[in-house]
Formats: C-alpha cells, structure tokens, sequence
C-alpha cells in the first residue's frame, strides 16, 4: 500500500535528525561539567590580581603608567569574544546586539571603534558589517589557552600605549546558571580602581627592579587573566546555550514526529475506508 | 601575628591560609617575609616558594611556581603564580628528564633552537630538580 509515503519518509528524516540533536545535547552536557570546572578553577587568580592591581592603583608611584591615565575619549577598542560554532540558541546574537547598540552609542559622539573579535562567529557577523576589525583569532577550541589569546590581546594593548584608542573593553558571556547567560561589556582600559579596602592613605610599594617595568608586567598580566577567563566562561555559555538549545530541539522533533505520525495514521485510516467502502459499493453492484 | 598567603595559579587556588614565614624565589634573590613586612612588588623567578604554617601543621610546606608576580603587604602576601605545584605532586625523574632536554637543546644549537627559549626551560627544569630533591631529602631524614 503506497499510501502516506512522504509522510513515512519524513518521519525517517525527523527521526534521524531527532537522533543527531539528542547526541550533541548529551555531548554539551558532558563538556559543560567539565568547562565550568575550568571556570571556577580560573576564578582565584583573576580575583587575586584584580585584587593587587587594585592595591596598585591606589598606591602612589613616581612613575604613572599609561594604562592607569584616564583619557579623552577619540576612539575606543573592543575585544569581543563569541563562539567558534553555531547551534548554541542566541547566545552569539544576543550578545551581538548588545554590542551594536553600545557601537551606536559611542558612533552618536563621534567616537569611531576598532574590533578584536575572539571565536569564527563573531568574525562572521561582523566582516559584514561596515565595522574596522583590526585583529581576530579564530578556533581557540573548548580549552582556550592563554598563548593563544596573547596576539590578538597584544594588538589591543599596544593601540592603547601608542594612544590609537582611549579606551578598551571587553565583551563576552556571562554564566549566570545552565538556563541564563548573559551578555557583558566591561571596561579593561584604563583600569579602574577597585573599591578600596583598608590600607592606609600615602605609601607605595618597594618595587623589585624597577616600577616602570613590574606594572607593565603586573597590568599585562592582569589584562590577560581577564580575557583568559572571559574566554573560559564564554565556553561554559556556548555549552549551556547548546545544551538547552539542542534539548529544545529534541523536544520539538519528537512534537514534529507526532503530528507526522497523526496525519499518516488518518492518511492510511482514510485510505482503508475508501477500500472498504469501494468493496461494499462492488459487492452491492453484484448482488443487485 | 600571622600573615595570611595567598598561593594562586591560572590552573587554580593552590593555598591558602596563615603564617608565621613565608619565602619566596624573587628577582633579586630569595626574600623572606614575615608578617608587618613592608609593602613590595617583584616579579618571581621559578623556583620554589617555602611556607612556615602558623597553625597546625608546623612542618614547612614547598610549592614549586615557574614564575610570576609576588605582591606583599603588611598583612597579606598574594603569590600569582604562572603555574604552581605543591611540591609533594612534583615528579623528580620528569624534572631531571626536562633538565636534560633543555641542556641538550643548548648544546645541540644545530637545530636552529630558539636559545633564550631553551636557557629558560632550562633554569626552569634546575629549579623543579632541585624543590624535588629537596624534598625527598626531607622525606628520608
């Protein structure tokens, strides 16, 4: 009986696809446990160094470092971060769009920006757009190292010494819970003070060598550590937005494979009662 | 009087707590802390960092850090370390096998070795033999 044949071949079709999506949500799962891990065990440092380049920011060298000046603002650069892959919900779009109105923004002043974009995606959208992107790095994988981040953070922070730009953020996910992310623009440069905790007012540090070239390595360090975490949580977000995304998506096949199983079941049911009646229909025509 | 010590690395926190000591490998040759020191900043160079715990345990505890940042003030002493490893999880046959890597790779020059990178790895891999050796000498007295 070739009735309902479309029909049986898409319910293969969604069948298959169902199967796949289950796969890369269990997949999401499994890595999400063990890049949240990589999350919090990269939280201590960036907290500690957050901590002394606070200390340091309220000690009073000689020497002023440049990304301790806070400047007029002509021109300012973003490090975005975002995901190598799709198939994560809106995690990239959302985040893309907070960065397109913050761009509006700064473009209502006149103040034009330069892109460091982190992750294919973001890469992607953006070369689209009528943006200036003057660094990117792509394929940092699920274990972003800090090697890998160091060029293209380098290329931002010598724009910002050579004064190319006045200001520095970044931008990426925030991991609120497994359901929530959200997105986050955070000034790196010039940094900002931390709230102060009790030291005491005029002083300063015995700087070993010398202080012009530990705060350089102090504040490098601490812009890396900052970066290297955003990138590890966005891997946590991308792996939580996928999870929920390819959940979704198994759910909606598996609705998808009901109606199509409904329609082909009263397709066939049709079929049979039109066979049915055409028997009657003879048999009655014989027996008159 | 105690000071408390924060020991961190990118991998994660390595320890954290109070005491009565604290040394550390820094630039310009090893400093000893003691609680009240004066504020200082100094960059380290890999080697081991030596705690004299204030409560508990009173045997000193070695951490092996490959470099980075020493911060101290008069009552906290933060070590950011590049990358840490209690000294009990350092493996003294793979020290002495990077040791010897490095040196060959200093010898060797053939291969269009990048030198800077190799005398590194180098004092790197003397100073992780040397906090193992250290260690298992402590162990066996």
């Amino acid at each position: 009986m070739a009735v309902g044949k479309e029909i049986r071949t898409k319910i293969k079709s969604v069948k298959s696809t169902q199967k796949i999506t289950k796969a890369m949500e269990m997949v999401a799962a499994s890595k999400l446990r063990r890049t949240q891990q990589r999350m919090e065990a990269s939280r201590p440092y960036a907290e500690h160094i957050r901590a002394v380049v606070g200390h340091l920011s309220q000690a009073n060298p000689d020497y002023r470092h440049p990304y301790l000046e806070k400047r007029e603002v002509k021109r300012v650069g973003y490090i975005i971060i975002t995901t190598d892959r799709g198939l994560c919900g809106s995690l990239n779009v959302n985040e893309f769009r907070a960065i397109l109105a913050d761009l509006r923004k700064w473009r209502e002043q006149g103040v034009e920006a330069d892109l460091c974009i982190i992750g294919a995606k973001g890469v992607a959208f953006f070369r689209r757009l009528n943006t200036n992107i003057v660094a990117a790095t792509t394929h940092v994988g699920e274990v972003p190292r800090v090697a890998d981040l160091i060029g293209a953070i380098a290329a931002m922070t010598e724009a910002y010494t050579k004064g190319q730009i006045d200001r520095l953020f970044l931008v990426h996910n925030v991991f609120v819970n497994t359901m929530t992310q959200r997105p986050e623009i955070r000034t790196l440069l010039p940094v900002e003070p931390v709230d102060a905790d009790s030291l005491q007012k005029y002083w300063d540090y015995i700087y070993e060598p010398s202080a012009e070239e530990l705060l350089d390595t102090v504040l490098n360090r601490y812009i890396e550590s900052q970066v290297y975490r955003a990138a590890v949580e966005n891997v946590a977000c991308e792996m939580a937005a996928k999870m929920v995304a390819m959940k979704a998506a198994t759910e909606n096949a598996g609705k998808f494979i009901d109606q199509l199983q409904l329609a082909y079941n009263k397709a066939r049911q049709a079929a049979i009662t039109q066979e049915i009646a055409e028997i009657v229909g003879g048999a009655s025509a014989i027996s008159q | 009087m105690a000071i408390h010590v924060d020991i961190v690395s990118a991998e994660g926190a390595i320890w954290s707590g109070k005491a009565n000591m604290v040394f550390a490998p820094a630039r310009e040759g090893e400093v000893g802390i003691a609680p009240r020191h004066a504020p200082l900043l100094t960059d380290l160079r890999p080697g081991e960092v030596r705690v004299q715990p204030a409560e508990g345990e009173e045997r000193e505890l070695f951490f092996y850090v490959t470099g980075g940042i020493l911060e101290i003030q008069p009552h906290l002493v933060t070590v950011l370390a590049d990358s840490a490893l209690r000294a009990e999880d350092l493996d003294e046959a793979a020290a002495l096998e990077a040791r010897e890597r490095a040196r060959k790779a200093l010898e060797g020059r053939a291969g269009e070795v990048d030198i800077e990178q190799a005398q590194r790895e180098l004092v790197e891999a003397e100073a992780r033999y040397r906090a193992a050796q250290k260690l298992k000498g402590k162990r066996a007295g």
